[in-house]
């Protein structure tokens, strides 16, 4: 099929080096002396582990329940027992710890129950639903979450499917064997996304080395009788990059602070496809990936690899020379030299090369940068490197921004060109994280502030609040005794029988206060009161409420204390009564 | 008479200029100080009053009238820095000892719940209610140390914020050559 393809400005053409695995078909790595799955494999929320030390778990079974939309689920990869879960190193380039489950295989393998999804009568939602219990994530290398990407704009209509098989970086040839071995699943794959997405085209971009991957994609595609194109794009690093990939085949340019689906295109990885199909229609989750191993080893091949197992067990398989001293994750353009080996592989993990110094060569030191532009010619992002390394070094991290170092895609074409060897992407990885840091202070220093003025303003309103009662409360007061005070001089004498009878004349006596000064009357009122009270209590001094009782009265005074004596029997405490009972 | 109509053009023109002014400078008043606003957007808002300000607000007012810069020590030397580079003054030591970030932890096995700490904390970053166990509300805790003191029963403690994935930084890129150097040294 004759396409008119684009091209993306810049790029670099580094030794592909990927023969060397490519002879040999996928074998399945043996499942290994314990796995170690860390829970937060992907963009997005972590992961809850949702099993603890001792549980068994089979193959498949959830151990990590995803935490939020943007966030996939984490499966047990093989049968075993949970040793803990705990925080082991990552595969990361801070060496730092994360959350894992430990798992000790039982070497049977026996997966859980699963069936395969009903996708024929499953509404979109519940796909994508599924998609993400089923913890598939973008296996190109960025791990975001695939069913975050199947959701159709509302206000783009999508124009095109791009489906990534470039594979560009150097030595890896995992997405390769896939396409070759099993491109009908991938095919059935894309068409789930081209279901969801409902594109007008579906591309399928392979770089033109990769000749057997495009042919069988092509044999797939026509015996599924899908209208899906298969494209080979020039080799040329990084067109695997989705906007890259994207440009060359559809000619759209992402502008900088937009996703592609503002142009109506989305894209999505081989391997990506290949689980999608995976979990709809075996209902098999995420546990296992193809991993190439290659680099200083004899017998460079592609896996298919257990999540969370050892990167150095793996290794093995592949029987390293003695003279390995590293393993790289990822390409030797934008992988990283792992902090320790055994780190486990993840979704990420797409390649392992052992490294010395054969093939790596320790790199000269940096010299000055000399400005020569080859930096800016490289750049697939047309930006301008030399100009941020100066910024970034100098720290002055504004200017970088003003320089777009957030278009960055780190893909370390300007390092690979740059004749002073002045290690470019660290400068600017420096300094994005640096800008993110201030980013996190900033919100913090904002989220203080506010919560600080809130205080403020409620302590404020908490003072003047209670103040308001105190002052209410001292009113009430007042008025209360004015009411009383007035009560009493209505009832001209201070009544003798007690509280109760100052009730009854009480409504009788309130127009006093209303019709005189009320101020005045009520402080009189307030001496009056006082007056009669200190006067009625004198009168007071003993009870009164116990003589000149009636028989009824004295009957029922008597029966109450009967019943409490009877009280204190049952209950079996009668010590203070029981002493009164006696006097 | 050509002098006299000069005069009037002028003062015409002085008029219709005056007016411009005026209005402009109505208009387009500034409510309140600028320079505040970007002293204190520079300031941690830890709110912990080290500086001998009761927050942070009255002390970028306190730097606005004039006091030193280098009284904040959660800002540290950047933050002093960039402080000297908004006022054009010099760059000065920090007065106390710069401190990693932290926060606050309650033992919560030992808290009485006298709610003391609660009402000292500047950010409302601490829950609990009298006789409840409180606790510290991580995120947004400040690491101002104004909860240490209240606390009749002692347990509360500072602890530096440790390093993790989610806040971990790339460093710096190393100039080889002063590695290798220092290697041959050691």
């Amino acid at each position: 099929m004759l396409m008119n393809l684009f091209k993306f400005k810049g790029g670099v053409k580094p030794p592909t080096n990927k023969t060397q695995s490519v002879t040999l078909p996928i074998a399945v790595a043996p499942i290994p002396s314990r796995l170690v799955v860390p829970l937060h494999q992907s963009i997005g929320g972590t992961p809850r582990p949702v099993v603890q030390a001792g549980d068994q778990v089979l193959k498949g079974q959830l151990i990590g329940e995803a935490d939020g939309w943007i966030s996939a689920a984490i499966h047990a990869p093989t049968s075993g027992t949970v040793v803990e879960v705990a925080m082991h190193v990552q595969p990361h380039p801070s060496g730092l710890d994360a959350m894992c489950v430990v798992i000790a295989p039982d070497g049977r393998d026996e997966w859980i129950a699963h069936q395969p999804f009903d996708y024929a009568n499953a509404a979109p939602e519940a796909v994508r639903e599924y998609l993400q219990q089923s913890g598939v994530v973008g296996l190109g290398g960025a791990v975001f979450p695939t069913h975050g990407k199947l959701t159709p704009s509302k206000t783009v209509p999508m124009e095109e499917l791009v489906i990534n098989g470039a594979e560009c970086e150097p030595f890896i040839t995992c997405d390769d064997l896939l396409m070759r071995e099993r491109a009908e699943e991938v095919v059935r794959g894309i068409g789930i996304f081209r279901d969801l997405l409902q594109p007008k085209k579906v591309l399928i971009g392979i770089e033109d080395n990769k000749p057997e991957a495009a042919a069988a994609m092509r044999a797939a595609v026509d015996a599924l009788g899908e209208p899906f194109s298969v494209i080979q794009v020039p080799t040329l690093y990084p067109a695997g990059g989705a906007k890259q990939l994207i440009r060359v085949l559809t000619g759209k340019e992402v502008p900088a602070a937009k996703r592609s689906t503002d142009l109506g295109v989305q894209c999505f990885n081989v391997a990506t496809a290949y689980t999608a199909w995976r979990a709809i229609s075996h209902g098999e989750p995420v546990v296992s990936r193809l991993v190439t191993v290659t680099g200083n080893v004899h017998a460079p091949r592609n896996y298919e690899v257990l999540i969370g197992t050892p990167m150095d067990e793996l290794l093995q398989l592949a029987t390293p020379h003695p003279d390995t001293d590293g393993i790289i994750m990822g390409g030797p353009m934008m992988g990283f030299l792992v902090p320790d080996r055994q780190v486990p592989v993840i979704k990420a993990t797409n390649c392992l090369i052992a490294h010395d110094d054969r093939l790596f060569p320790p790199k000269p030191p940096e010299m000055p940068c000399i400005r020569c532009g080859s930096c800016a010619q490289a750049c697939p992002h047309e930006l301008q490197p030399f100009e941020m390394y100066w910024f970034s070094r100098a720290k002055n991290f504004g200017k970088t921004q003003e320089y777009h170092i957030f278009d960055c895609i780190e893909c370390g074409c300007c390092s690979f060109v740059c004749p002073s060897r002045i290690p470019l992407v660290q400068y600017f990885r420096f300094a994005k994280s640096e800008i993110w840091a201030r980013e996190r202070e900033k919100n913090a220093a904002d989220g203080a502030k506010t919560r600080f003025e809130f205080k403020q303003v409620r302590e404020e309103r908490e003072k003047a609040e209670k103040a308001e009662k105190l002052a209410k409360a001292a009113a009430a007061q007042a008025a209360k005794k004015a009411a009383e005070a007035a009560a009493a001089a209505a009832a001209g004498e201070p009544v003798a029988e007690g509280a109760a009878a100052v009730e009854p004349v009480a409504p009788e006596a309130t127009p006093v206060p209303v019709a005189v000064d009320p101020e005045k009357a009520a402080k009189m009122a307030t001496i009056q009161a006082a007056m009669e009270r200190a006067k009625a209590q004198r009168e007071a001094a003993q009870p009164k409420n116990t003589e000149a009782l009636k028989a009824t009265q004295q009957k029922e005074i008597d029966e109450i204390e009967a019943r409490r004596q009877a009280a204190h029997l049952t209950e079996a405490t009668p010590a203070a009564p029981a002493g009164e009972k006696t006097e | 008479m050509e002098i006299v109509l000069a005069i009037a053009i002028m003062a015409l023109g002085a008029v219709v200029l005056g007016a411009a002014l005026g209005f402009a400078s109505i208009k387009f008043k500034v409510e309140g100080d600028p320079l505040i606003e970007k002293i204190e957007a520079i300031l941690p808002q830890t709110q912990c009053g080290q500086c001998g300000y009761p927050g942070c607000k009255p002390y970028a007012e306190a730097i606005a009238n004039g006091d030193e810069i280098n009284k904040c020590p959660p800002g540290g030397t950047e933050g002093v820095q960039r402080l000297a580079d908004l006022l054009g003054r010099e760059v000065k030591p920090l007065n106390a000892e710069e401190k990693p970030k932290q926060i606050a932890i309650i033992d919560e096995q030992t808290c009485i719940g006298c709610t003391l700490c609660i009402q000292a904390c500047p950010v409302d970053a601490i829950v609990g209610a009298a006789k409840q166990m409180h606790t510290i509300v991580a995120p947004l805790c400040t690491g101002c140390e104004l909860c240490l003191p209240p606390c009749p029963v002692e347990c509360i403690r500072m602890e530096p914020i440790a390093e993790n994935i989610d806040n971990w930084k790339w460093k710096y890129p190393v100039v080889e050559i002063k590695a290798a150097a220092l290697k041959e040294a050691a």
